[in-house]
């Protein structure tokens, strides 16, 4: 009696100490989960905070003498003159017009103002509307990339502004007159890679990634949902069985770089297909992609239940009719949903491409699947290591443009998995 | 023609076989007193011609393309004058390219020797005749082979099998493609490994302490040999793989934990998703964030404290990583907690012990072998991680295990000897694909392990 009162009370002391301890293990999940979480918020801040000046642009709007003499140009319309013409003095003096205190001398201060294609785009303008010859126009030009980091992060230690001092007054002074403005960065989303930070875009990524996937969609959905149909409905019971599902599972965990030794070695060294082209990107995409769908699909092809299945054979449906008739129609949305998910993968991924030479640098949005093409996490990637400041900004816009097609794949992908999948 | 227009052609051709065969089917029907009188339904006619004239017309397609750049490759090369055909690989391959330089306008043709200048056009012929000679054999082929197809079609026929069996094997093919992926990584590096071996001692670059693949530019070059030793990117790839388990397993895990035992139905459908965004985020966007925004900061808060440390530390890449792998060690450990028998909780609770007690002392170690598969498996994408390496970490290979040096990784090292231009032959390239070799080597033998604990596991609660 005594004895078991004493074990009691042993027990009832130390209540005390073990109730802190489970407080204490509940706290480290909670820290756990906080610093997971925490870290996703401070990496979305991050680059969001970096990045959303890479939406805005800087422009200089002025009225632009057009003006033939001064740019030794008689005929809008000939090719050969408008090739020869100086179209460069007309903005700077459009430019020194609206600065008060710049005179003659100070032509070359205020040309560093003026980004280097805005005489390509007077020109094309030009050559557009030849009547505006010998007139006088309000036009609005990208401004110089200094221009632009000093308009937008005049404050900003990180940022080295290659203003000079009288630059920084008369850009001061232009953005009170509404010379210089800063809008939607509409430039971003309608060009192509660019040495100049202000006129570099993601189009050409953008375009590139798309063919890309597209190779990959068209390759991987269907061989992946038939290699699934295969293991799960037809496959003996087999040796050969067997090591098709340890390769599959190991591809799966394979790290993405290999696949990209793969693509190097068997289809540009092997097949001699060309570099930097969306195909061959898509062929290794594919391969890399295929684990996943095949490894969904099958899921998806299990729920199935088996009455299904007893029934349609019950009725007289052969073997490849029960699959194609009723188990396939009815796996779909699965099948779809991790396809999806396997696509949100490969739309990500940058590893492969850097090694069939998909990081060249190319100006040109790509027109087919065998034009040299960038995607956009290589975009990312090459942008990310400049050393200038002004592509960072690009680079984090990018990144922002990239998360959003994932989420919203992703985010597809959870509502046909919540509206389209049957449960049994 | 265009090989995607060839195949959209082909596809077309396919389609019209579909037809035809549909209809042949029927019309050999009508005089026996209409459709019941075939064997099996015209659809499957119909499809058997498609598949008849499809599949043979892909597969000739499909070769085709894949080794006409190479055969014309050679014939360009054998063509050449015998004083110019080139002695090894990587001058036969600068040469091409100077070839299809010209071929195709890049490079002005009065820029070079006029060989080269006949070779290009040679080239440009023969890619002519390729093309011509491709679309003539694939469409003949289809053609062919559906009229072949279209004609044996006899009420007699059970079409429908014949259409099952060739579906069936189709199937059988794609998944056999796992198969021959493997194979193919196997080969393309083991290929180029035994080569590099050719040139580089065994011990040197499995013991071998320094790297430095700078081979000569000139022969006549004595200083830059080259070193080929592979530890110090073992150890730094060891050193960021283990700074990032110490972040994802103890955060992971407790995660797992808190969510499978603690948290309300709730919480769970909020935070898991929100952990596995981790997970879908790609990797270049961690690698941007290990290099522009945490390097930074460490290497500022380390001279704030009066440590010196490097700006491409490799604590800062293995952080990030750590990040990367949370999702991924949460998941897994998850589910593992998740398939332990309700039994055993309910046992250990009805005896009195906390629900912390119970995490520790019964389900832990009842799940430990699960969580140590996954454990192996996250490793595995540690050290096969390629990005945030290639943008965080270094190209120093520096022998350290201090976290704030910079290290380099095989998968860094990978990147920047195979991207830019290269010659195929030199030991620089060659060696690349020896530690692309090391690298599928060792996954696979963590993955093969985990995979294997994993199941076993599984299996003892089932």
């Amino acid at each position: 009696m005594t004895d078991q009162r004493s074990q009691a009370e042993i027990v009832r002391q130390s209540l005390k100490r073990r109730y802190r301890k489970e407080r204490r293990f509940r706290a480290y999940g909670i820290a756990a989960i906080a610093v997971a979480l925490a870290a996703l918020v401070i990496l979305f801040a991050d680059i969001i905070g970096k990045g959303y000046t890479g939406f805005m642009k800087t422009t200089l709007t002025m009225e632009v003498q057009i003006d033939g003499e001064m740019m030794y140009l008689d005929d809008a319309t000939d090719e050969r003159q408008l090739k020869m013409a100086d179209f460069v003095e007309p903005l700077v003096q459009a430019l020194i017009r609206e600065i008060p205190s710049a005179t003659e001398a100070d032509r070359d201060a205020v040309r560093d103002l003026i980004n280097p294609y805005a005489s390509v785009t007077l020109r094309d303008r030009l050559k557009e509307n030849p009547e505006w010859l010998n007139t006088t126009r309000t036009m609005t030009f990208l401004a110089h990339t200094d221009v632009d980091v000093y308009a937008k992060h005049a404050g900003d230690e990180a940022y080295s502004i290659k203003l000079s001092e009288q630059q920084q007054a008369w850009v001061d002074q232009l953005q009170e007159d509404g010379v210089v403005e800063t809008s939607f960065n509409d430039v971003f989303f309608q060009n192509g890679d660019s040495r100049d930070p202000s006129k570099a875009g993601i189009l050409g990524a953008v375009v590139g990634s798309l063919l890309t996937m597209f190779v990959t969609l068209i390759l991987s959905f269907p061989i992946g949902v038939a290699a699934a149909i295969y293991l799960e409905e037809f496959a003996p019971q087999n040796k050969l069985t067997d090591f098709i599902e340890v390769n599959i599972n190991n591809l799966a965990a394979v790290p993405s770089i290999i696949f990209g030794l793969l693509g190097l070695a068997v289809f540009i060294n092997l097949f001699g297909m060309p570099r930097s082209v969306p195909v061959v990107g898509g062929l290794v995409l594919t391969l890399m992609t295929l684990p996943t769908i095949i490894i969904s699909s099958r899921a998806a092809i299990k729920s199935v239940p088996p009455s299904i299945r007893e029934a349609a054979e019950g009725i007289g449906a052969s073997k490849m009719q029960v699959v194609l008739h009723h188990v396939l129609p009815l796996a779909m949305p699965g099948m779809l949903t991790g396809s999806i998910i396997g696509m949100a993968q490969a739309l990500g991924e940058t590893a492969p491409l850097l090694l069939i030479g998909m990081v060249a640098f190319i100006v040109d949005v790509p027109d087919g699947f065998f034009d040299s093409a960038t995607v956009l996490p290589v975009q990312v990637f090459l942008w990310a290591g400049s050393p200038e400041l002004a592509f960072i900004e690009r680079a984090s816009a990018a990144i922002m443009v990239l998360l959003t097609f994932l989420i919203s794949m992703n985010a597809l992908a959870i509502w046909m998995r919540k509206r389209l999948e049957r449960r049994w | 023609m265009q090989p995607a227009n060839l195949l959209l052609l082909t596809l077309v051709l396919a389609v019209v076989a579909y037809g035809l065969g549909y209809a042949r089917s029927r019309a050999l029907a009508m005089p026996l007193g209409g459709i019941r009188h075939l064997k099996s339904l015209p659809f499957y006619y119909g499809a058997r011609a498609a598949l008849w004239c499809g599949i043979p017309a892909l597969i000739v397609l499909a070769l085709w393309a894949a080794f006409q750049g190479k055969v014309i490759q050679m014939l360009v090369i054998g063509s050449l004058p015998p004083e110019m055909i080139p002695a090894d690989e990587g001058s036969a391959s600068l040469l091409l390219s100077k070839i299809s330089n010209v071929a195709s306008g890049a490079l002005p043709p009065g820029f070079v020797e006029a060989p080269i200048v006949e070779a290009a056009e040679r080239l440009k012929a023969l890619r002519g005749q390729s093309r011509m000679l491709m679309s003539a054999l694939v469409i003949s082929v289809a053609v062919l082979a559906g009229f072949l197809g279209w004609l044996r079609i006899r009420p007699r026929i059970n079409a429908r099998e014949q259409v099952e069996s060739i579906l069936k094997w189709l199937f059988f093919a794609c998944a056999a493609l796992a198969i021959l992926t493997t194979l193919g990584i196997i080969f393309s590096v083991a290929f180029e490994t035994f080569r590099f071996f050719e040139k580089i001692s065994f011990v040197e670059f499995f013991f071998g302490t320094s790297w430095s693949p700078q081979t000569a530019l000139r022969a006549d070059q004595v200083a830059a040999e080259g070193a080929f030793g592979m530890i110090p990117l073992f150890t730094g790839t060891l050193l960021i793989s283990a700074i990032a388990m110490l972040v994802a397993v103890p955060v992971g895990l407790l995660s797992a934990i808190y969510l499978s035992e603690y948290a309300n139905k709730r919480v769970r459908s909020i935070v898991k998703p929100l952990l596995e965004m981790l997970a879908g985020i790609p990797t270049v966007v961690y690698g941007f964030f290990a290099a522009l925004t945490v390097a930074p900061f460490i290497s500022n808060l380390a001279a704030s404290l009066g440590i010196e440390a490097s700006s491409q530390s490799a604590l800062a890449a293995g952080g990030v990583m750590g990040i990367m792998i949370i999702p991924f060690v949460s998941s897994l450990s998850d589910d593992v907690i998740n398939a332990v028998p309700q039994s055993l909780r309910d046992g250990s609770l009805a005896l009195g012990a906390t629900q912390s007690e119970t995490m520790k002392k019964v389900i832990f170690p009842a799940a430990l072998p699960g969580i140590m598969g996954g454990i192996l498996l996250a490793v595995s994408r540690a050290i096969g991680e390629t990005m945030i390496v290639v943008m965080a970490a270094g190209l120093a290979a520096n022998l350290t295990a201090n976290p704030l040096e910079t290290v380099t990784t095989v998968t860094v090292q990978i990147v920047t000897l195979l991207t830019g231009d290269q010659e195929f032959d030199s030991a620089k390239t060659l060696a690349a694909f020896a530690l692309g070799a090391m690298l599928f080597l060792a996954t696979l033998l963590l993955n093969v392990i985990a995979l294997k604990i994993v199941r076993k596991y599984r299996e003892q609660y089932d």
